[in-house]
């Protein structure tokens, strides 16, 4: 027979002001199974956990109940208790009388004292069915896999190599770097953004516990938190990197032109080329989309230039397959179309561009070197009109949320403008000025007074053209007057938004997504960089749009997160997961298709003792379980259990009262 | 035929409806772990008050609620049932709350064929930061639940007397 003790705790006043605690302990005591109750001022405390291990021990306890405050606030620390007095640590249950008693019946002291009396009894009927449980040993492969080469994979990544955890590194574009090489100063403090990425993306390259795939992507991801297997596809790079000494004689001679991708289209590349001169790693890849070679089989002058002889027509894609033990995903993000503004002549007036294409212009390595210059006659621009939110909080052509950077990034613009064209003057339109962050409220009001940019509160209805300027008609909220700008060019703020390749990728991991295409993590406030999948995490834009410190330290908590999970040999885990009995189990496979972790697979068992005629059952496999119970309410022939939450214990919740 | 059918089985929740003075139903609210019963939670430190009839289950997710649960409670201890989870899409095991969408439906025009008013059994949506929905949820279900009377025809002690 059960022998319960249960304590119950008058958190100060929080509970014992509207419940009368040493009632519920009297009625507590007429329980059938409980053979010790007492209350306490402060169970949570260390007299009081002391009071809980001497009772297990005098009265010989075999389970506990506490009646305090949510179990999602200190189940851990009662189990704690327990396990110090030698006791099976889920031989506790937790009667919450706080928040759902005391808390919300502050007004009725005899019903609340009635719930209380209730809750403990449930309490106490569950803990009665309880099990001994022990924390799963999992085995852990010491080895992480970060997606994406943009500054939170290098970050994350780095911090790993530097635990001496190794790391598989993928890009899937030819160099690492991601928007932040595209950069040319980054706010506050307009440091070169070159000089503070370029370091860390040769620090990944010569790093020894650093394996970088670039022009690669993840096929495939299959086991459970520790025990990955992951598909890489290597894409064909027609260059032996081996070999190539990354001389560029072959993007010298190549006679295909294309649209630059580094810089937003504005000059040209070649079709065998580095994405950008700072490039790791500086190898050449092949554009197959365009080498007439590739596609026609003419011309091979690469081949003929290249005196290592490190170009081969010949190359496939590779499929790279790594056992990694934990994932960082850092796919960054994309920058929106604005299209949809017609109003504004997009894609008609040649002198309207992004903001990443005004911050190409602007840099240093850019095709304009640092000069910036109208799209259409390649003057360079005096009057220039900044237009803040295109594409964020615009619920009727955009995306609702606010892209968090772009008040930022167009002060720097205009500051970048002053320094670059001295007599200019910038035009901002705004709807707020959000510059919540170190050092960000201040650099916008310096940016003010140093450029003198004219500040705008208001949309712009209409763009229009006026002899070779653009005119830019908008509202001035502030005196509630249309305005009309003469401008030489034209900046859309435009929004960040989810990688579009993102609902795909979290596909394939077994994560969630939002409906604007980030990745979401487990808990918004407490658990921002788990996701719901154990071993998964996210860094950087990927999650939701971030600047680039909050992306740093996302980071760098994930791989905290990373080397946490490696700390050990083996990993432990919470018990409570399902199990299947293969006596009841019909092989319905039902649970299968219900698991959202893939956790349960099909097993061939033999029918009967000794017998060689086989039938099918399932399988559950407790490293990937996480204990939702679905297959537990769909199975059939009741074979599956839920440790923590059987059957029988929540039957006896229910007929206890 | 079927409004007929209908109108007799309502006719056998009537009787019920002579409850004794003072009387208070008791509510069963089964709650998911990373939603609802979060959500209650917050309930609790906002200080938000709602009637005191509802007694709490925690399950890991509303697809551990089998329909069994629903029963049980209704035959044994509770008038009416309240089973709460994340909102679709929200579900932290991906799918989990789709099931049990599903289910519950079936549940529920099953247990109502069998007579029981659907007010008695009911599902809700309360996210971890919803608070005031929860304590909102609680009172319409105890207040619904109240106008439909003591379901005391239906327990098994009564059923064993007969």
């Amino acid at each position: 027979m059960a022998r319960v003790g249960v304590f119950v705790c008058f958190c100060g006043a929080n509970i014992a002001d509207y419940v009368d605690v040493p009632q519920v302990v009297e009625e507590v005591k007429r329980i059938r199974d409980v053979k010790y109750a007492i209350e306490y001022k402060y169970m949570c405390s260390d007299p009081g956990q002391g009071m809980i291990r001497d009772a297990i021990v005098q009265y010989k306890l075999t389970s506990i109940v506490v009646a305090a405050c949510s179990p999602r606030m200190h189940e851990k620390t009662f189990r704690k208790a327990l396990s110090d007095a030698g006791m099976n640590p889920y031989l506790l249950e937790v009667a919450n009388i706080r928040e759902h008693s005391s808390w919300v019946h502050q007004k009725d002291k005899k019903a609340a004292t009635e719930k209380a009396m209730d809750l403990c009894r449930m309490a106490v009927a569950k803990s009665i069915a309880n099990e001994q449980l022990h924390e799963i040993s999992v085995p852990v492969t010491k080895r992480a896999l970060v997606i994406g080469g943009g500054i939170a994979g290098i970050q994350a990544a780095l911090d790993i190599a530097d635990a001496r955890i190794p790391v598989v590194l993928v890009e899937k574009s030819p160099s690492i770097g991601g928007k932040m090489a595209q950069l040319d100063e980054t706010f506050p403090t307009l440091d070169c953004s070159q000089c503070i990425l370029t370091p860390k993306m040769v620090d990944v390259a010569s790093h020894p516990y650093i394996e970088l795939i670039p022009y690669a992507e993840v096929l495939e991801l299959q086991g459970f938190v520790g025990n990955y297997k992951v598909k890489i596809k290597k894409k064909a790079s027609y260059v032996n990197f081996k070999t190539c000494t990354g001389c560029g004689a072959c993007w010298q001679k190549c006679p295909v032109k294309v649209p630059n991708e580094y810089n937003m289209g504005i000059d040209k590349r070649k079709a065998i080329y580095t994405p950008f001169p700072q490039a790791v790693p500086n190898k050449p890849v092949i554009d197959a989309e365009h080498c007439t070679m590739l596609l026609k089989g003419k011309c091979g002058i690469c081949a003929k230039v290249c005196l290592p002889g490190a170009i081969d027509y010949k190359m496939e894609d590779e499929i790279i397959e790594r056992e990694i033990g934990a994932v960082v995903v850092a796919t960054g993000y994309d920058m929106w179309d604005p299209k949809p503004y017609e109003e504004y002549g997009v894609g008609r007036f040649k002198d309207i561009i992004t903001s990443l294409e005004f911050e190409r212009m602007v840099s240093a390595n850019g095709p304009t070197n640092g000069v910036p210059v109208r799209p259409s006659d390649g003057k360079v621009p005096k009057n220039v009109v900044f237009i803040k939110c295109i594409g964020s909080r615009d619920e009727a052509k955009g995306i609702e949320y606010c892209s968090k950077i772009c008040c930022m990034y167009t002060t720097k613009h205009t500051i970048l403008l002053h320094h670059k064209v001295h007599d200019s003057h910038s035009y901002v339109f705004y709807m707020d000025i959000r510059a919540a962050g170190k050092g960000y409220e201040e650099f916008v009001k310096k940016a003010q007074v140093d450029t003198g940019a004219t500040y705008l509160r208001g949309r712009v209805s209409k763009i229009y053209k006026k002899g070779d300027k653009l005119m830019v008609r908008g509202e001035d909220a502030q005196i509630g007057q249309v305005v009309e700008v003469e401008a030489d060019l034209v900046v859309l703020a435009t929004a960040v938004i989810a990688p579009k390749d993102n609902p795909d990728l979290a596909r394939l991991l077994g994560i969630s997504y939002d409906k604007y295409g980030y990745l979401s993590e487990a808990h918004p406030k407490l658990r921002p960089v788990e996701t719901a999948k154990a071993g998964i995490f996210l860094a950087g834009c990927t999650q939701a749009p971030k600047d680039i410190p909050d992306t740093v330290s996302q980071a760098s908590a994930c791989a905290a997160k990373v080397c946490g999970l490696f700390s050990g040999d083996t990993m432990k885990k919470d018990p409570m997961v399902s199990t299947i009995s293969n006596e009841y189990c019909s092989g319905c496979q039902n649970c299968v298709k219900v698991c959202p972790y893939g956790a349960i697979v099909t097993d061939e068992v033999p029918v009967g003792h000794g017998s060689k005629e086989l039938r099918t059952v399932a399988k559950i496999n407790e490293g990937v379980c996480q204990g939702c119970g679905s297959c537990v309410a769909i199975c059939r022939s009741m074979a599956i259990t839920l440790a923590g939450f059987t059957d029988p214990q929540i039957i006896n919740e229910i007929v206890s009262i | 035929m079927e409004a007929e059918v209908k109108d007799q089985l309502v006719s056998i929740e009537k009787p019920g409806l002579i409850a004794p003075p003072n009387w208070e139903p008791v509510i069963m609210g089964i709650l998911c772990n990373w939603c609802s019963y979060a959500g209650s939670d917050l309930t609790g430190t906002s200080r938000i008050q709602y009637p005191p009839n509802i007694r709490i289950i925690r399950v890991p997710c509303s697809s551990r609620v089998d329909p069994w649960f629903l029963i049980k409670s209704l035959q044994t201890t509770a008038d009416g049932v309240l089973v709460s989870g994340c909102h679709p899409g929200d579900c932290h095991y991906i799918s989990g709350n789709y099931y049990a969408r599903r289910r519950f439906l079936v549940t529920k025009k099953l247990l109502n064929f069998v007579g029981f008013h659907e007010n008695r059994i009911q599902f809700s949506w309360v996210s971890a930061a919803e608070g005031p929905k929860f304590a909102k949820v609680v009172a319409k279900v105890t207040d619904d639940i109240k106008k439909l009377g003591p379901l005391h025809l239906y327990k098994k002690e009564n059923f064993e007397k007969k």
